[in-house]
């Protein structure tokens, strides 16, 4: 993969929303790794949690983006409580979701949620799963 | 003694088993699980990003209401715990959240309320020694994993119910029912949680590694107190089913074994809505 650095993104104004909403400073992070370690999702993301926050580091907005990271992150705090600077992968995978659902997106599609789903699973993962992937 | 409860809404529809096990085991106890006159649903996420108020008002209304019944609300899901708690500890601690929180709620709380889990309930109003002096039928020899999941430890500071690395609370629990409580190296790992949504895969591997976890361990039943892990638990031993493994592992709530233990009636216990029935364990334990 070809990054291109530069001022613009080291400083851009997604890093700078990314630091607003998840009240997390990425400089903070020194990419130990111990967040993926003990993620138990980031054998399935393009990205693992350390990964994603040093793409950030980096202001690699496009990327970032377009990676399944955030849409696979079960918010399960594993990464925050391994931490060894106190931060919180989490945080940053929830604002990078705040920032597609407050656009109106949506990751999944209410119509294509299918029934037998909706009548038999707890109430907690179709109250959460809406939280987490419809704006 | 009556405890005010909060139910939430999934423990008042497919959970029907954890709440009504909660209830009689607490009367075999000696004290009574009381409704909250007025409740709603927590949301079943706590808002992780600062930023977000909105998603704590859901929550905060439900413990302003608890707050007029009394000190202290117990929930049994750990989803609920984990959102009330945390929620509670923001509308205590943060001044200016707080003036927001009730604007919108139109309420003048302040977090002055206990949040406690039923564990805790167990284990600091009741006592372990009271439970297992309580026991009627008591588990003899019935191996069980207790699964922890996330969100009853979850971030530790806010939590702390039990070291969140470590913790013994549920195996303390078990024993005094006189289960032989399996250490197995997923106790605390995620089942995959609201992944059940649309990305079933993952959650199959992450329950799987659960599953694989404990039975390697000697586990026979895993024990939870949370609706979605004994969801994702039992579904993902269904697919699995289909393609190589088959489990066939009991996934009990702890009010579940608790009622058993106490010598509740078994039809009151939910015990049918189980996918894999626990009983021949039980049988051939002879318990
Ligand atoms: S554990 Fe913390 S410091 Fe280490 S890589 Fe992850 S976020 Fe960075
Ligand atoms: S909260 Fe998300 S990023 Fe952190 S460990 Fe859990 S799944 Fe991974
Ligand atoms: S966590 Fe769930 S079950 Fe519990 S009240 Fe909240 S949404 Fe409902
Ligand atoms: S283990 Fe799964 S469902 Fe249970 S608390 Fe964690 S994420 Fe939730």
């Amino acid at each position: 993969m070809q990054i291109k650095l530069g001022k613009e993104n080291l400083h851009s104004e997604f890093v700078k929303l990314i630091e607003r909403i998840s009240g997390e400073e990425l400089a903070n992070c020194y990419q130990c790794g111990n967040c993926t370690g003990g993620c138990p999702v980031s054998y399935a993301m393009d990205f693992g949690p350390r990964e994603i926050i040093r793409l950030l580091q980096l202001g690699q907005e496009d990327v970032v983006k377009k990676a399944n990271s955030m849409w696979l992150c079960v918010g399960c705090l594993q990464c925050y409580c391994r931490c060894p600077k106190g931060v919180s992968a989490a945080k940053i995978l929830e604002a990078l979701r705040q920032i597609t659902l407050r656009k109106g997106e949506d990751h999944e599609a209410i119509k294509e949620v299918p029934f037998p789903f909706l009548k038999n699973a707890p109430q907690q993962a179709i109250v959460c799963g809406f939280r987490k992937f419809v704006s | 003694m009556k405890i005010p409860y909060y139910p939430g809404c999934t423990l008042n529809t497919v959970a029907k088993g954890f709440d009504t096990s909660a209830r009689h085991s607490a009367v075999l106890l000696g004290f009574e699980l009381k409704d909250l006159d007025q409740w709603n649903c927590c949301g079943a996420a706590f808002p992780l990003t600062p930023d977000n108020v909105m998603g704590l008002t859901a929550p905060a209304k439900v413990l302003s209401n608890a707050r007029k019944e009394g000190d202290t609300v117990t929930t049994l899901c750990s989803v609920c715990y984990n959102v009330l708690k945390r929620t509670n500890k923001v509308v205590r601690d943060d001044k200016e959240k707080r003036a927001v929180i009730n604007g919108f709620i139109e309420e003048e709380y302040d977090g002055s309320l206990n949040v406690i889990h039923f564990l805790e309930v167990l284990r600091d109003k009741i006592g372990f020694d009271n439970v297992k002096k309580a026991v009627k039928r008591p588990l003899k020899g019935i191996k069980a994993g207790a699964y922890y999941g996330c969100m009853l430890l979850r971030p530790f500071e806010d939590m702390g119910i039990d070291n969140a690395e470590a913790p013994t609370i549920f195996e303390d629990l078990l024993k005094s029912l006189g289960c032989e409580p399996v250490e197995f190296p997923n106790k605390i790992e995620c089942c995959g949680a609201h992944l059940a949504m649309g990305n079933e895969d993952v959650v199959t591997k992450l329950s799987g590694n659960v599953l694989s976890s404990a039975k390697n361990k000697g586990a026979e039943i895993i024990v939870t107190s949370c609706p979605l892990c004994q969801y994702n638990l039992e579904k993902s031993q269904q697919r699995l089913a289909e393609g190589a493994g088959n489990l066939q592992m009991p996934i009990l709530y702890f009010t579940q074994l608790l009622g058993l233990a106490l010598g509740q009636d078994e039809g009151s216990l939910g015990l049918d809505k189980n996918l894999f029935d626990v009983r021949p364990v039980l049988k051939g334990k002879g318990v």
